[in-house]
């Protein structure tokens, strides 16, 4: 897969010490069933972006789930933007929603809308008049190559044509996190590449990303931290360049250490006559 | 400026982001009308009630029913005639009417049939009295005027059948009240049952519309607006029936005492108030009960 996205994209100028997303020994059931997540802690930085992988079954669902605020932990703590979920009243939780947008594996768009209501329909719950997004919306589905398909039924549509809308109204409120779930399972390679630099640039101007995917070469992309699932536990690996910046640094102070000793070898004692000559 | 055409917005406004659902609110439409039919037809039929009673309760109200019976060596045809003068010369009589021995006999013809009355068979005559309206009746000034006139006259106001009527008349009433009170309930319970069915139908438009963002007031908006108007166009169908039936059952002859329950149109003011409100109230009714149900229903999600 060939590629023009800048490895070393991560956005910095947005981080701050409180992360966007906090799990404090989060876990999750579903009703009176086994744990399907369990003791999750992780900080996500605000401006991060993160992968998401892990086999089917693994909780990634569930986890997202959580995520975006479609069901409450078990146990432990979620705080978004320094405030703890279990707090939230449910007034509040629909201005908290607007802050996140998500894009669905499976699409979710109601296809008694057309394309572009669908794409538009979190400016028009939040109250904004259509003349006021109408030029904004049919730019954005013009750079996701819908331009001419705005009037249509999403049932119409192909799987990543869909996908496209799905990722469209995601963005169109200019979230501060975006969570995509698949977002290129369904699309040819081109157009995963294109849709990740969609990210990338969202990204590079302070979303923080979640991006799940299955696609190892896509993650290989990107030198972004990747959060793998697997049985309910969560591991983070570091991004490729702070794993090869700190193996550097292992290997350098190994080699320092190697130095010292080959060095102290050959070297007399320091209160001989014949060392403190040398030293001088 | 975008280069492509942007799509003028969907019909219905707001409305139109739940998906159209005509299938599956046919049978609640039908319900609805019925059930604002029943409600008009009770309606009617209780201010039918009221203003029966009304006339009859006038009727007896005012009018006297003088009973002249004969007495020994005299003629009760000539008493009877006597008293009504006597009663027609009294302030506030509109007018007074001896009947003949003829009106007896058909009177008491139920019991002994028309052949088997004798001639002499003595038989108390009636005097009608008509009073102005308004008046109070003058039952001790007749009594004493018949006494003195050598008349064995008795006088009935008829407050004995003018309370049975007004009481018969507040209990259709009310029981016509109650049943309106009982449509009423049960239509906003089968909105309610309805409004529930749709949510749990549309689920993963509740579902998208909640992740965009909306609030669950959004939401129960989108639903109120649509069995609002649902229950207007129902409500305005079975307030048309409604009329029909009462034209009908107008135009058709029957007994005044059968006519006592039944719907009736009088072109006033009344039967149009309620053509004009029945609609809106069965489509208040449909929005306040789609409202709290699906608020009801968002509350347990989160």
């Amino acid at each position: 897969m060939e590629t023009s996205i800048d490895p070393s994209f991560s956005n910095t100028s947005y981080e701050t010490s409180a992360p966007v997303i906090r799990f404090d020994n989060v876990g999750m059931r579903y009703d009176q069933g086994p744990e399907v997540l369990r003791d999750l802690s992780f900080d996500l930085p605000r401006g991060s972006f993160q992968f998401l992988t892990g086999p089917s079954g693994a909780g990634k669902t569930s986890l997202l789930r959580l995520i975006y605020l479609a069901a409450r932990p078990s146990s432990g703590r979620i705080s978004f933007f320094g405030r703890d979920t279990a707090t939230l009243s449910r007034e509040e939780l629909p201005h908290l929603r607007r802050r996140i947008g998500v894009v669905f594996q499976e699409f979710r768009l109601l296809n008694h809308l057309s394309v572009f209501d669908n794409a538009a329909l979190p400016l028009r719950v939040a109250g904004k008049k259509r003349s006021d997004y109408a030029e904004d919306v049919a730019e954005l589905l013009a750079w996701v190559g819908l331009g001419d398909k705005m009037k249509a039924n999403p049932a119409t549509l192909s799987g990543g044509e869909q996908q496209r809308v799905a990722i469209a109204r995601a963005v169109v409120a200019q979230p501060e996190i975006l969570i995509a779930d698949e977002p290129t399972g369904n699309v040819d390679s081109e157009m995963a590449m294109r849709l990740l630099r969609l990210f990338v640039e969202l990204n590079k101007l302070g979303t923080t990303i979640i991006f799940a995917t299955h696609d190892l070469q896509l993650v290989r992309l990107l030198d972004a931290p990747v959060m793998s699932l697997a049985e309910g536990h969560v591991h983070i690996r570091a991004p490729r360049s702070q794993r090869q910046a700190e193996y550097q640094r292992a290997e350098d102070e190994a080699a320092a250490g190697h130095r010292e000793a080959f060095e102290d070898i050959g070297r007399p004692p320091l209160d001989s006559p014949d060392g403190a000559e040398r030293d001088e | 400026m975008s280069e492509f055409e942007i799509p003028p917005p969907p019909k219905g406004g707001a409305g139109a982001l739940l998906p159209p659902d005509a299938g599956r609110d046919r049978p609640l439409f039908i319900v609805a009308a019925i059930l604002v039919f029943l409600a008009c037809i009770a309606a009617l039929g209780a201010r039918g009630a009221w203003q029966q009673s009304q006339r009859w309760t006038e009727d007896l109200q005012t009018s006297l029913t003088v009973q002249v019976r004969p007495v020994e060596g005299g003629s009760a045809s000539e008493d009877a005639q006597r008293a009504a003068d006597i009663a027609a010369a009294m302030d506030g009589v509109a007018n007074a009417t001896a009947r003949d021995r003829a009106h007896a006999e058909r009177l008491i013809a139920p019991w002994l049939g028309t052949e088997n009355i004798p001639d002499d068979l003595p038989l108390p005559l009636i005097v009608e009295i008509r009073l102005e309206p308004g008046i109070e009746a003058p039952l001790d000034a007749l009594r004493e005027a018949f006494d003195e006139a050598g008349i064995n006259a008795s006088v009935d106001d008829h407050s004995r059948w003018a309370d049975a009527v007004r009481g018969a008349a507040t209990r259709s009433q009310t029981l016509a009240l109650a049943l309106l009170a009982l449509l009423a309930g049960a239509a906003a319970a089968v909105v309610a049952f309805a409004s529930r069915a749709s949510l749990a139908a549309r689920v993963d438009v509740i579902d998208a519309l909640h992740l965009c963002g909306a609030e669950d007031r959004y939401i129960a908006i989108l639903f109120q607006r649509r069995f609002f108007m649902l229950g207007l166009k129902s409500g305005a169908v079975g307030a048309i029936i409604a009329v029909i039936v009462s034209l009908l059952v107008g135009t058709g002859s029957q007994a005044a005492d059968a006519s006592f329950f039944l719907p009736s149109w009088e072109n006033n003011p009344f039967e149009f108030l309620l053509l004009a409100i029945a609609p809106l109230l069965a489509g208040a009714t449909a929005a306040l009960s789609a409202r709290l149900a699906v608020i009801t229903d968002l509350g347990r999600r989160w």
